[in-house]
């Protein structure tokens, strides 16, 4: 199928049909693929879940290809590829402000918080908000606390406050351990917890995290607020539970048990790449028996997996070779893998179980018996 | 153009406090080296990875590419027109680069010798191994790192008041 729309593309993607994209990439919806595809996911919504086609000769679809807009469909970069288009700027000081701007402007504001993310897609006039509500001045939005049961982290608390975090590195070493594997250091000093969840790209490694951990998200919007499930919160690529008119606020995280063993163990090209595959263990052992264990997977397919059989077939095990292969089965039958160019879909599939694999071993080796 | 809505933002640079109207989608790099002129922080991907446009704000690196100018409004930043020491020497990473070859089309050092700047304030003695993560977030198309990664120790060591010593290859 031929796609010339953004709609039919996000349509297509949505029933999984074969689409070409040359045609949808050159017309309405204004962008090319991400720039920085060798590098970096695939951050078009129309292409993410599409299987694609490879281009023609002479056709290049630069996410195969190298760096960059300049070189995609022969198109020289213009001014409009790279400056994002202008907005309203909003700096309120309070949640409350912020959430009666979004209600006032519904879906043309957008949150900024890092702007790591949305920035890249503002300026490929793949996000066009006409109003930005920068969350950076709201002080509330900032901190990490613990009430003994549950670690509360805001959703302004970037990257690099949570791998500084001496109540993290005690409590939940995981974090410290995944934030590092997030892009670089200039990317970690702004890129914020909240907006790396809220974000819905299957390649930001948060959410699958969140999803281990059974995280809750904080959603506050003119009703108050809620809390969703980290597990309930992703519907597909860039769609979430989040309404236009709410904020994530915080993330609720219930603290595991002492002596608990984790892992984050993550597959990419280089330094600032996104997942291949990854995955994210967490486990209790009592005399070399797995009394509990929580596991998920990131980038393997349009959400995060909370790999929910996977953890139930080991729980009870000594983590024997056979009980880890079904284990590993069970994780790999669940992901749904984009061919892009970190490799076909079934490489992808089997990544994550290596990632599985070693993610357990790891964890097993740090858990107090 | 008179219809865009222009906000002020104002920001101390290399110690100088700077006011200028600015349209709220104007990125900080092109603020620096548009704005205010200050051209040392390059642009080189203007898409996040390469580092090129890395500069001190607020005690961390940040890729100004990637920052709107609006979002810097009350910060303090510094670029490479900012790190020499006051009496116009070189500064200790700057002399580093210059002793250990650690630039050859030197496109990228603005930007490491920035990273490395706030590297060396919050870690003062890195490893090799931490050098090397510190700065994964620049990209050097000609020395190969080994040479920046020298520099670095070569200005770490300075700072410190230890002799340098320099790894056997
Ligand atoms: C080169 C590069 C490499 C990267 N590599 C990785 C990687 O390996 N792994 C990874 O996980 N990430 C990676 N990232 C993404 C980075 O971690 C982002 O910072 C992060 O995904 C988004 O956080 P942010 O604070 O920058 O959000 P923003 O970019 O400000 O926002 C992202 C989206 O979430 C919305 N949003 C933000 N905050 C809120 C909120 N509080 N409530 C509601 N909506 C909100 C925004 O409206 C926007 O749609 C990379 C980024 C770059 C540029
Ligand atoms: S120009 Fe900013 S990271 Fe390359
Ligand atoms: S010296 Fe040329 S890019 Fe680094």
């Amino acid at each position: 199928m031929i796609c010339d729309s953004k709609t039919d593309a996000i349509r297509a993607r949505q029933s999984a049909v074969r689409v070409d994209l040359r045609a949808v990439c050159a017309s309405s919806l204004e962008c090319a693929p991400h720039p920085s595809a060798p590098f970096v996911n695939v951050n078009c919504p129309a292409v993410l879940r599409l299987d694609t086609t490879l281009p023609a000769e002479g056709e290049p679809l630069s996410w195969f290809g190298t760096l960059g807009i300049r070189s995609f469909c022969g198109r020289q970069r213009e001014e409009k590829d790279v400056i994002p288009g202008a907005f309203t700027y909003h700096r309120p000081s309070s949640v409350a402000e912020a959430v009666a701007i979004l209600v006032s402007h519904g879906d043309e504001a957008r949150p900024l918080s890092g702007g790591h993310s949305l920035i890249p897609m503002m300026k490929l006039r793949m996000a066009a908000p006409e109003h930005l509500v920068d969350l950076g001045g709201i002080a509330d939005l900032k901190g990490i606390t613990d009430d003994g049961s549950t670690i509360t982290i805001r959703a302004m608390t970037t990257q690099h406050e949570l791998i500084a975090s001496d109540l993290l590195a005690q409590k939940l070493p995981i974090i410290r351990e995944t934030a590092l594997l997030i892009a670089d250091p200039q990317i970690r000093y702004v890129g914020t917890l909240g907006g790396n969840v809220a974000n819905g790209d299957p390649g930001n490694d948060m959410p699958a995290l969140m999803q281990c951990l059974d995280a809750a998200y904080v959603l506050t919007g003119p009703d108050g607020e809620r809390d969703v499930p980290a597990r309930d919160f992703y519907e597909a690529a860039y769609f979430t539970a989040l309404a236009p008119e709410e904020i994530l606020t915080a993330v609720k995280i219930p603290v595991p048990p002492a002596g608990h063993g984790y892992a984050y163990e993550k597959l990419k090209r280089k330094v600032g790449d996104y997942a291949t595959a990854a995955a994210a263990v967490v486990l209790t052992l009592d005399g070399g028996t797995v009394t509990f264990c929580s596991i998920a997977l990131t980038n393997v397919s349009d959400t995060p997996l909370y790999a929910k059989e996977a953890g139930e077939i080991l729980t009870g095990s000594t983590l024997d070779t056979a009980t880890v292969a079904r284990a590993v089965a069970a994780a790999e039958a669940i992901t749904e893998p984009a061919s892009d160019g970190r490799g076909p879909a079934e490489y992808r599939t089997k990544m994550a179980g290596v990632m599985l694999q070693k993610a357990l071993s790891r964890a097993a080796t740090r858990a107090a018996s | 153009m008179s219809d865009i809505e222009q906000i002020p933002v104002t920001m101390t640079v290399n110690g100088k406090k700077v006011q200028r109207f600015v349209e709220p989608r104007t990125l900080l790099i092109h603020f620096l080296r548009e704005d205010l002129n200050i051209t040392g922080p390059h642009i080189g991907c203007e898409t996040s990875h390469c580092g090129a446009c890395t500069v001190e704000l607020n005690g961390m690196s940040v890729k100004s590419c990637t920052m709107f100018a609006v979002q810097a409004d009350g910060a303090e930043l510094t670029t490479i027109e900012g790190m020499a020491n006051a009496d116009g020497t070189l500064s200790a990473l700057q002399e580093g680069f210059r002793q250990m070859h650690g630039l050859q089309c030197g496109f990228c050092t603005p930007g490491m010798i920035l990273r490395a700047h706030t590297l060396l304030k919050e870690n003062p003695n890195p490893t090799e191994e931490e050098i090397r993560m510190g700065i994964s977030g620049n990209l050097c198309r000609c020395t190969g790192y080994q040479n920046i990664v020298k520099a670095i120790q070569y200005a770490a060591a300075k700072l410190n008041g230890t002799e340098f010593q320099e790894a056997a290859e």
